[in-house]
């Protein structure tokens, strides 16, 4: 049998241009700079769908970067560049949101041909694990033949946020990543994988249609600690690697807290975190794809290293990820 | 386990999860003005206590809970 990998090829990011501080935030409700950093580590967050909700009038329409649709082609776009590649040799497009442009089609259709995409496009919603259930589909379809799949994780977390509440309106920012993922020769670099669901915690936090997030978030706070650390261990065992031989650690970039916590029980140094939530907020599937470009861009992984990828979200849903970087 | 015992396990948990010198882990220490602990600080301490003994502590059952003493009372309560 042909061993048929795959690597990543190209990444990209894209981020809103309009920035929300703390500051900002404070016009809303009664906070504070201090408390919001301590709780959360967010300092500024970019804020896609329009003006923010403090900004006075005049409004102006956003700039290009108004939709997730929007940013999942900017992203996309530079992802498809770094790699080399046209839409011709797309073959699948996976966009991984919570937070589509509508209910119908999937964002995706107009990402696709917004990128001149000539195969497949759908959109995947697994909310914070979004991106990492979408690495290991998009690995299970370079296997199945596909060339080069265009993943991206692309939000506007902003127009699904409830501005009224004072314990989470602070977390939640816009934002997209993307990757190619692409068939080459040898070894696959997904070497452990492990993807779970407990819709029995549903009401812990959700948002129906046309209103915002509902999050009780010392619920989600102690479930995700212990769902990302059980499936981290998982994904280390099923790649039969220790922890540290974990180069980089990229977490859903949920709130520095539980990021700490989490590599704490794993037993990873802070060092070793991919973290960008101090300037991106919390962006849901496209949290992970901006830390780990971060990382790619400032120089901090070089071929070989093992990555551990590690998300969780409403659902409750959860996802991690052994891969090797380079090829 | 008797009392002390178990409060000595528990202060343990305190003193890490909250990075508290051990004597200021008292019965009557509030978490907010003694301790400098906030409700994630709480909830990891939580955690910590139910891996510890073994215990399950819902939501709702940390309501009004701001003292070493109501904390470690709702500990022994489930042993």
């Amino acid at each position: 049998m042909t061993v048929r990998g795959c690597a990543m090829t190209g990444w990209g990011t894209a981020l809103p241009e309009r920035v929300v501080t703390n500051a900002d935030i404070m016009t809303l409700f009664d906070t504070s700079d201090e408390w919001i950093v301590e709780r959360s580590g967010i300092s500024t967050r970019r804020a896609a769908a329009g003006p923010f909700v403090a900004d006075t009038p005049p409004h102006h329409p956003p700039a290009g970067l108004g939709t997730t649709g929007q940013l999942a082609v900017a992203a996309g776009r530079e992802a498809m560049a770094a790699a080399g590649v046209d839409g011709s040799g797309i073959g699948l497009v996976i966009l991984c949101t919570t937070t589509p442009d509508q209910l119908i089609p999937a964002s995706s259709a107009a990402v696709s041909s917004a990128l001149g995409i000539a195969g497949g496009a759908m959109d995947l919603n697994a909310a914070c694990a979004g991106f990492t259930y979408g690495l290991v589909t998009a690995s299970g379809m370079v296997s199945a033949g596909v060339d080069r799949v265009l993943l991206i994780g692309a939000e506007t977390l902003t127009r699904a946020t409830n501005w009224d509440d004072r314990t989470n309106a602070f977390l939640f920012g816009d934002g997209a990543g993307a990757v190619v993922v692409e068939a080459t020769p040898g070894e696959t670099s997904l070497l452990g994988w492990d993807l779970g669901v407990d819709g029995s915690q549903v009401s812990i936090l959700y948002a129906d249609h046309g209103s915002g997030m509902v999050m009780k978030g010392q619920e989600v706070f102690r479930r995700a600690v212990r769902a990302t650390v059980a499936s981290a261990g998982l994904s280390l065992e099923r790649a039969k690697v220790g922890v540290d031989d974990i180069a980089l650690f990229v977490p859903h970039q949920a709130n520095i807290r539980i990021m700490d916590a989490v590599a704490d029980r794993l037993g990873l140094p802070k060092e070793k975190i991919a973290s960008v939530i101090d300037h991106t907020g919390n962006t849901s599937s496209a949290s992970i794809p901006l830390a780990l470009v971060d990382a790619a861009q400032s120089g901090r992984l070089v071929d070989g290293d093992l990555i551990l990828l590690a998300g969780f979200g409403a659902g409750m849903t959860w996802a991690s990820a052994v891969w090797r970087w380079g090829h | 386990m008797d009392n002390d015992e178990a409060f000595d396990k528990f202060k343990q948990c305190a003193v890490e999860v909250l990075q508290v010198e051990p004597e200021k882990v008292v019965l009557d220490a509030r978490f907010g003005d003694d301790l400098d602990a906030d409700s994630l600080d709480l909830v990891e301490l939580v955690m910590a206590l139910e891996e510890s003994f073994d215990i399950t502590v819902d939501e709702s059952e940390l309501e009004g809970v701001t003292t070493i003493k109501q904390a470690f009372e709702l500990v022994t309560s489930k042993l």
